[in-house]
């Protein structure tokens, strides 16, 4: 016996500015959305229950938890990954602060912090220390430490400051 | 994990959404953030077969401040209703509770209306209704009814809100003039569910004496626990008042169970401690 076709939403939204479009399941969430139906693999899965952060996405400016959304419900939405925050030669401020602050290791839960931080410095520009581990307080990494973490979420703030002055 | 498979729909409008809530009835489940639902449905502790994700209604995600107090609408963010400066004037439990809420990240999506509705014996948000005396108005397809705090948390995840029925907003009334408030609760992790969390209410006259002094309390029973401890402080001077009669007049009122994060002893050590400080908070904060 066969199950019967799972019935598929079309699913458009904007990812990184550009416009994309999927044929899923009511049941995908936003998470598996952009890793198998649009191939941006950046975003990481790793609890599946919003404890870790991994899987953290901007969603219209605010960041989420994209394993506790269906993709159906982010249509026409706007959605940053961590695709979209800045490239090799052109880094977002709080990429080129992970780097000089050693903010990594193994690099898992990276993309969780960086979206989270890049929405958060955006809010706060001029965070505490205190402020910073508030921010973070929600993502898990298991390498670091997080004294790191929270010494590169201080500097991207000054990294965002430097650049616009 | 992933959800089991389930019927979608995603009304536009209020009348919709009752329409179809009255067609699925028991077997339908609201999404409103689903920052509790979509854990439940990714664990499969859950599978209901209509999910019915109420996103698109508008003009839902409203935060209506007036002196008399604040309405929260049924899309409305914990982070809109905790970042609103006009509801942190009228009634400062609201942002002093959502400070406690999970992180910051999940009160970006997870809805206040929502958090009630859901029911959870350590949601912060509980306590608040309870002690300001809230009501949640409920509506289904041709009728609309109001529920008062003391009628809506049956028990441990089961709240008033029936099959067929939408929770549509949240009031919660201000306290009277020279009330000051606090909440303060002791988690195993930041973010984490409390293992005890109290709200509290100290009410002033003009010469600094305390009028009332009220709690409401998280994670240490099965639906949020209010408990007037006026009599144990009544008249006295809030700044060199002794709390300590109050604290034993809470852990006599609560009857804590055992769960793998805490003990009941522990729990109910933590209500006589976090009474104490949340009371001399709120009558600081009163003064």
């Amino acid at each position: 016996m066969t199950a019967a076709p799972e019935e598929l939403y079309e699913v458009e939204l904007q990812v990184n500015g550009v416009q994309r479009t999927a044929s899923v399941p009511a049941r995908r969430l936003l998470s598996d959305f952009l890793r198998h139906d649009l191939g941006l693999t950046g975003t990481h899965v790793g609890c599946e229950h919003g404890v870790c952060g991994a899987c953290t996405v901007i969603v219209d400016g605010r960041p989420m938890r994209s394993c506790l959304m269906l993709a159906v419900s982010a249509r026409g939405h706007e959605i940053t990954t961590v695709e979209g925050l800045g490239t090799p030669g052109d880094m977002h401020p709080v990429q080129q602060a992970f780097r000089e602050c050693h903010g990594l290791q193994c690099g898992f839960c990276t993309p969780g912090f960086l979206t989270t931080v890049a929405a958060f410095i955006e809010e706060n520009p001029s965070p505490t220390e205190e402020d910073a581990r508030e921010a973070v307080s929600g993502n898990l990494c298991r390498c670091t430490g997080y004294q790191n973490i929270v010494k590169a979420t201080v500097r991207a703030a000054e990294i965002a400051r430097e650049r616009r002055a | 994990m992933k959800p089991s498979p389930f019927a979608y729909s995603a009304p536009e409008s209020l009348d919709e959404l009752l329409r179809v809530l009255a067609d699925v009835g028991s077997d339908g489940k609201v999404l409103a953030g689903g920052q509790s639902l979509l854990p439940i449905l990714n664990m499969r502790l859950a599978a209901p077969s209509h999910i019915v994700d109420i996103n698109r209604l508008p003009g839902l995600a409203f935060v209506q401040v007036d002196e008399s107090g604040v309405r929260v609408g049924a899309l409305a963010r914990h982070a809109d209703v905790e970042r609103d400066d006009e509801a942190h004037r009228v009634l400062p439990l609201l942002r002093q509770a959502l400070r406690l809420v999970a992180h910051p990240v999940i009160r970006n999506r997870g809805t206040t209306v929502g958090s009630l509705a859901h029911a959870d014996p350590a949601g912060e948000m509980t306590a608040v209704l309870a002690l300001t005396g809230g009501t949640v108005e409920l509506a289904r397809l041709g009728s609309t009814r109001t529920v008062g705090a003391a009628d809506f948390f049956l028990a441990p995840l089961e709240s008033a809100v029936q099959a067929g029925e939408l929770a549509v907003s949240a009031f919660f009334p201000a306290f009277p003039s020279r009330t000051g408030t606090a909440f303060v609760e002791v988690a195993r992790r930041h973010g984490d569910y409390a293992m005890c969390g109290v709200a509290a209410a100290v009410t002033l006259d003009a010469d600094g004496a305390v009028v009332a002094a009220r709690t409401a309390y998280v994670s240490v029973g099965p639906t949020p626990t209010v408990v007037d401890l006026t009599e144990t402080v009544t008249g006295r001077p809030a700044a060199t008042a002794d709390w300590g009669p109050a604290a034993e007049l809470a852990r006599a009122s609560v009857e804590p169970e055992s769960d793998i994060h805490a003990s009941a002893d522990y729990r109910s050590h933590l209500t006589g401690v976090l009474t104490e400080r949340a009371l001399r908070a709120a009558a600081g904060a009163a003064a």
